[in-house]
């Protein structure tokens, strides 16, 4: 085809699709009802889009750079950017998930400080983290030391350490509800199950979310400890270090990284915890604090779900989720500098 | 040397003790779904008497008006592949400009996608929703309860760490692989789906399963956006409601997890090493 044809055909083609955008949004300003109006819309803009694609023009490749990030920066602004920024405006209003009558300022935030379910979701979520962090990440080394020592069947311990992470947490959730409801009561006869003592609850959360987390975890370790130097590790096998101090002088030093790495993301991981939470215990048993019921094993996450979803409170729900994202920025970015440094130390 | 032997022997046995426990679960979802509901009240550990029920039960669940097994099968299917497909695509064609215009508003644009990726969902998924009800309206695109709308949803939450992992890799490819197609003629987008794109394939693995494992197991999103009893249901909102309708009915439950379990498990079975190198190299990065 000449250039001459191909500019007009281009042209045509970006001409009628910005018509059809204009009659789509012409048609939705006089409240048409009508279906076709997305479908109008839809298909002017893929029409002016490959006008403009096949174009002719010295600026083809300025054209190529718009076209090519257009997909993910316009999903992006909607699905992200957009309700990020909206939702921290809205937790300072009487949002009801669908409008706003007035701005409230931090009312929200002082409603949110005073209420005790939301102080002790925080707490429990801290105590949560550490304690989840602490036992994911010994279960996890111990696991890949053992998956790369000299043992046999190493790949088979790897795969099946491995396969939990695979399963969606709602789902495990409600089985790991069934063993610790029936199985673990069957097998130490006249016990009760655990999910119904607050503090046992917590427990049983921490269990299968490192039986879940910690074969990831492991993968991770194994991967840093493979990268341990051959010839280091022979000479001080040479030198006659034993396995204890192998491990502690040369193999835990030079995988520092791969610490760094691994305590962050089980620490956001941990912190953002929600399916398992859901599907075990779903916030249950609950506990008496200073004269008030509370539920013992409500997360963050969870917290702020119920308060939005089932509670119907938008506006404080909202509030909560910004000061979890704060929350979750300062304690993340102040673990990977602590850590970070601790690796220059090395 | 002996001594070092024994403590291998004493490393096996921990290796398969700990291996028993962790595939222990998996093992009794198989047994108590092949059991009736009262055999599971009697004993819940032991193997079923006979692994014919496990096959009334399976017809039970996968027919069942509530789960409708197939149907969220393919929901998820659906949702999950064209995701993956547009995911890998989208991202490719916008790594690829970043990397390659070093300007400022490249980099401005990177830093944005890298900054979205410490935002947690729960700070998003309100406004999310109220956005989605919006640009249905103005646009007469139904974003909410339909596919259009959560896989438009998942290309911009999987977007961020896409292009970070595509991004990284594409800075490796030497600029004048780029320049000698552009001396022989081809058009910059050619450049990128002839050149580039098939060069993209072992990171683009990591990218698929990273993403695939995520989009296949999430529960919360398509919660919100396609609701609990809406059309279009996904697996994971299909068991969820499925035990909310059957409280304690342990026979049918696990059947439900068990086949919510198993497309998975086979896929693991027939590409372990890619799954988990997949994995483990979207963490490092």
């Amino acid at each position: 085809m000449n250039i001459q044809l191909k500019r007009t055909f281009s042209l045509i083609e970006i001409i009628l699709g910005l018509c059809a955008m204009a009659f789509a949004l012409y048609l939705d300003f006089t409240g048409s009802e009508s279906s076709y109006r997305g479908i109008l819309l839809v298909a002017g803009l893929i029409l002016a889009v490959a006008g403009l694609f096949i174009l002719p023009v010295k600026k083809h490749r300025a054209i190529v750079n718009i076209l090519f990030l257009l997909p993910v920066l316009l999903t992006f602004f909607f699905t992200v950017l957009n309700p990020f920024i909206q939702g921290i405006f809205l937790s300072m209003t009487d949002w009801n998930g669908i409008k706003f009558t007035k701005f409230t300022g931090i009312e929200n935030y002082i409603t949110m400080f005073r209420s005790g379910d939301y102080i002790y979701s925080f707490l429990i979520t801290f105590l949560f983290t550490i304690l989840n962090m602490i036992s994911v990440n010994i279960t996890a080394f111990v696991l890949a030391l053992l998956c790369t020592s000299k043992v046999r069947g190493k790949n088979f311990y790897r795969a099946s350490f491995f396969l939990p992470n695979l399963i969606g947490g709602i789902v495990l959730g409600y089985v790991w509800q069934f063993i610790f409801n029936k199985v673990f009561t069957a097998a130490i006869a006249g016990s009760q199950s655990m999910l119904t003592d607050p503090n046992l609850a917590l427990l049983a959360i921490l269990i299968v979310s490192t039986w879940q987390y910690a074969g990831y975890i492991m993968m991770i370790y194994v991967t840093g400890l493979q990268g341990v130097p051959r010839d280091i590790m022979e000479a001080s096998n040479v030198d006659g270090a034993n396995w204890w101090v192998t491990l502690r002088k040369i193999k835990i030093p030079m995988i520092a990284n791969t610490f760094t790495v691994c305590l962050f993301l089980t620490l956001v991981n941990s912190f953002k915890q929600f399916d398992l939470n859901f599907a075990i215990t779903n916030g249950a048993p609950s506990r008496i604090l200073q004269g008030k019921a509370i539920l013992s094993t409500e997360f963050m996450a969870l917290n702020i779900y119920k308060t939005a979803i089932a509670k119907n409170e938008y506006a404080l729900g909202q509030t909560k989720a910004v000061v979890f994202f704060i929350v979750l920025a300062v304690v993340s970015l102040t673990q990977v500098s602590i850590n970070k440094k601790k690796e220059v130390e090395l | 040397m002996k001594k070092q032997k024994i403590n291998l022997r004493f490393a096996e046995l921990i290796g398969i003790l700990l291996s028993v426990v962790v595939l222990l679960p998996f093992v009794l979802v198989l047994f108590n779904s092949s059991k009736k509901s009262a055999d599971i009240v009697i004993s819940p550990i032991m193997p079923p008497r006979h692994m014919g029920q496990l096959f009334t039960n399976l017809s039970n669940v996968i027919h069942n008006q509530n789960f409708s097994y197939w149907k969220s099968f393919s929901s998820s299917f659906i949702i999950t592949v064209v995701s993956l497909a547009l995911l890998s695509l989208f991202s490719g064609m916008a790594a690829w400009v970043l990397v390659r215009n070093k300007k400022t508003w490249s980099n401005i644009i990177f830093m944005l996608f890298v900054a979205a990726m410490v935002i947690p969902f729960q700070v998003v998924m309100l406004p999310l929703l109220s956005t989605f009800r919006n640009l249905s309206v103005f646009t007469g695109i139904q974003f909410l309860n339909s596919y259009t709308g959560i896989i438009f949803a998942y290309l911009g939450f999987g977007g961020s760490m896409s292009i970070f992992i595509l991004h990284g890799f594409i800075k490796g490819i030497p600029y004048e692989l780029e320049e000698a197609a552009w001396i022989d003629g081809c058009s910059p987008e050619g450049t990128f789906f002839r050149i580039i794109f098939p060069l993209l394939k072992p990171v683009q693995m990591t990218v698929l399963i990273l993403n695939g494992i995520w989009i296949w197991n999430d529960y919360l999103l398509p919660s919100l956006m396609l609701g609990l009893n809406g059309r279009i249901k996904t697996l994971p909102i299909a068991v969820s409601s499925f035990v909310g309708s059957y409280v304690k009915q342990w026979d049918l439950i696990l059947t439900a997890a068990l086949l919510a379990m198993i497309p998975i498990i086979i896929l693991f079975i027939f590409a372990q090493r890619q799954i988990i190198q997949g994995m483990v190299e979207g963490a490092i990065k």
